[in-house]
């Protein structure tokens, strides 16, 4: 029984290093003193960091993902709670197809969504570029408020809030005072979960640049493309950073179970 | 609840997506069929019978196909040691698990362009241990593309494939080696039926996902072309939207055929229906 859970354990390790091993690479490379890209790095210094704050384009577009990111979120979190709340507390013909609708955003290939958002929002409706990046920001996140709301929402007992309705108060103030807070957590999570998926998102936003508007993954895509320097395993590194702090309040707020199901 | 405070609730939602997703992708699909003022299948057949068009497609298809075979190779063993820890090391390794797959795929396809590049570590092994004097080309090659490929869906698969795991009980296996299975047999014949559902479930997301990436084949792969990167290409390179609508909805097909095949063979597979 052992020597057979050593080559399983063995073959684990192996795999857990290819997937968090390039990810060290760029980690170290970020350190990297001289102009080359290399690892290993030829010294230790921080130059590459300070370097990101000097390109313009970085801080700019940065701004803009946080902004379109967040305003996407709120846009979303106003459709999708009224829906997950009324998903899970009702049942009535149709039903599946209007969860299927509202999950559908997960399933279409995302370099197809965003092609078709630029065709209608940018070039039929004349939008403008920024209400284009936030609509279909928006549209991405919202499958996943809906859904992790609706799993929040599915370990409620809606008999505390027919108490609250029978006790006198109104659907809202019942909702409000009762429902909300019961799910707070959830709605934490499923908005941090949303907002990872529309700060790193690429497929969508690299329909939507244009003169002076981009999101920072785009910038990062344009910078890759054409410079092979340290800065942008700075930036990765950065990124890391954040996703692992997210990753940590939602693990305490939900549990990552929220991440096992896509 | 009254069917007034249902329409209430779900309608802005309803129509938010209506107008902004599915009037574009229906109006997207319509516009395929019409060209030139006749209604017409011309950007069909000539999707079809066009050499280069039926490369591209074809790479697409080998290349999701060996990444999601890789994904199995590598993700189940991992998946079954991971679904055999107590709850608290399941915990860390799966955090580990999920830790890249919310990382940037900017981030984690620069790692492998680091990687795989001529002056990469893997070239740097290669040339190093004296198994070719010049380095090889594999950044910008199909090869490269698997690889990142890889990389960025097997967190899904190893996830898919925990959640079935753990649900076998230990004991069907113990019981049936000490009724003489051997160990082989009693993987085969207890532990891989019970785990289909959540193969199933792995494989498609890990081909649909790698049918359709953008970011790792549009960084690793160079001049090669996958059905999404040339989708790209002309809808804003080449600003050819006729051809652009006719990839974007065959796109969109292959993904709803092979994830409605899906939901049929795991409602069939799940004996709970």
């Amino acid at each position: 029984m052992r020597e057979k859970h050593f080559g399983l354990g063995l073959f684990s390790l192996l795999v857990f290093v290819f997937l968090l091993g390039p990810l060290l690479i760029i980690f170290a490379t970020s350190f990297e003193p001289g102009i080359v890209l290399q690892f290993p790095p030829d010294g230790f210094s921080f130059r590459w960091y300070e370097q990101i704050f000097k390109v313009e384009g970085f801080l700019r577009t940065f701004k803009t993902s946080i902004a379109i990111s967040l305003l996407g979120n709120v846009f979303a979190l106003l459709f999708g709670i009224p829906a997950a709340y009324a998903l899970s507390r009702s049942s009535f013909r149709g039903k599946e197809l209007i969860n299927g609708l509202f999950l559908s955003p997960i399933l279409i290939p995302g370099i197809v969504l965003g092609f078709t958002l630029m065709k209608y929002l940018i070039v039929v409706y004349h939008l403008p570029m920024y209400a284009g990046l936030l609509i279909g920001h928006t549209v991405i996140m919202l499958p996943f408020i809906v859904r992790v709301v609706a799993s929040s929402l599915s370990t409620f007992d809606f008999a505390i809030e027919e108490a609250a309705l029978s006790l006198g108060a109104g659907r809202m103030s019942a909702f409000f005072k009762v429902v909300l807070p019961n799910i707070r957590s959830g709605i934490i999570a499923s908005m941090l979960i949303a907002f990872l998926e529309s700060f790193n998102n690429i497929d969508i936003s690299v329909y939507m640049t244009g003169p002076g508007v981009s999101t920072l993954p785009i910038e990062m895509l344009t910078y890759v493309e054409n410079h092979f320097d340290p800065t942008i395993a700075a930036i990765s590194v950065l990124l890391m950073v954040l996703t692992g702090v997210l990753m940590l309040v939602i693990e305490r707020l939900m549990g990552l179970s929220q991440f096992t199901r896509r | 609840m009254k069917k007034s405070v249902l329409y209430g609730l779900l309608l802005p939602g309803l129509l938010f997506l209506g107008i902004f997703m599915v009037i574009p992708i229906v109006l997207t699909i319509g516009s395929t069929f019409y060209h030139d003022g006749t209604l017409t299948l011309s950007g069909y057949t000539h999707f079809f019978g066009d050499s280069y068009f039926n490369q591209i497609l074809l790479t697409t298809v080998v290349v999701s196909l060996i990444t999601t075979l890789l994904c199995l190779a590598l993700g189940f063993p991992t998946a079954y040691y991971i679904s055999r820890k107590t709850a608290r090391s399941k915990g860390i390794l799966l955090a580990i698990a999920i830790f890249p797959l919310l990382t940037s795929p900017i981030v984690r396809s620069f790692s492998w362009m680091i990687i795989l590049g001529r002056k990469g570590l893997i070239n740097d092994a290669i040339v190093g241990l004296g198994l070719s004097d010049k380095p090889l080309d594999i950044l910008y090659t199909p090869t490269a593309i698997v690889i990142g490929l890889t990389h960025l869906f097997l967190p899904i698969m190893i996830i898919s494939l925990v959640g079935v795991l753990e649900n076998i009980d230990t004991d069907l296996v113990i019981a049936a080696q000490s009724l003489g299975a051997s160990r082989m047999s009693a993987f085969v014949r207890i532990v891989f039926p019970l785990a289909l559902p959540g193969i199933v479930i792995g494989a498609v997301l890990v081909f649909v996902g790698s049918l359709t990436a953008y970011t790792t084949p549009a960084l690793l792969g160079g001049k090669q072309r996958v059905i999404s990167t040339f989708l790209y290409q002309n809808a804003m390179t080449l600003n050819d939207w006729f051809l652009a609508s006719v990839i974007a909805v065959i796109m969109i097909a292959i993904t709803f055929i092979v994830v409605g095949l899906m939901n049929r063979a795991a409602r069939q597979l799940n004996p709970k229906g």
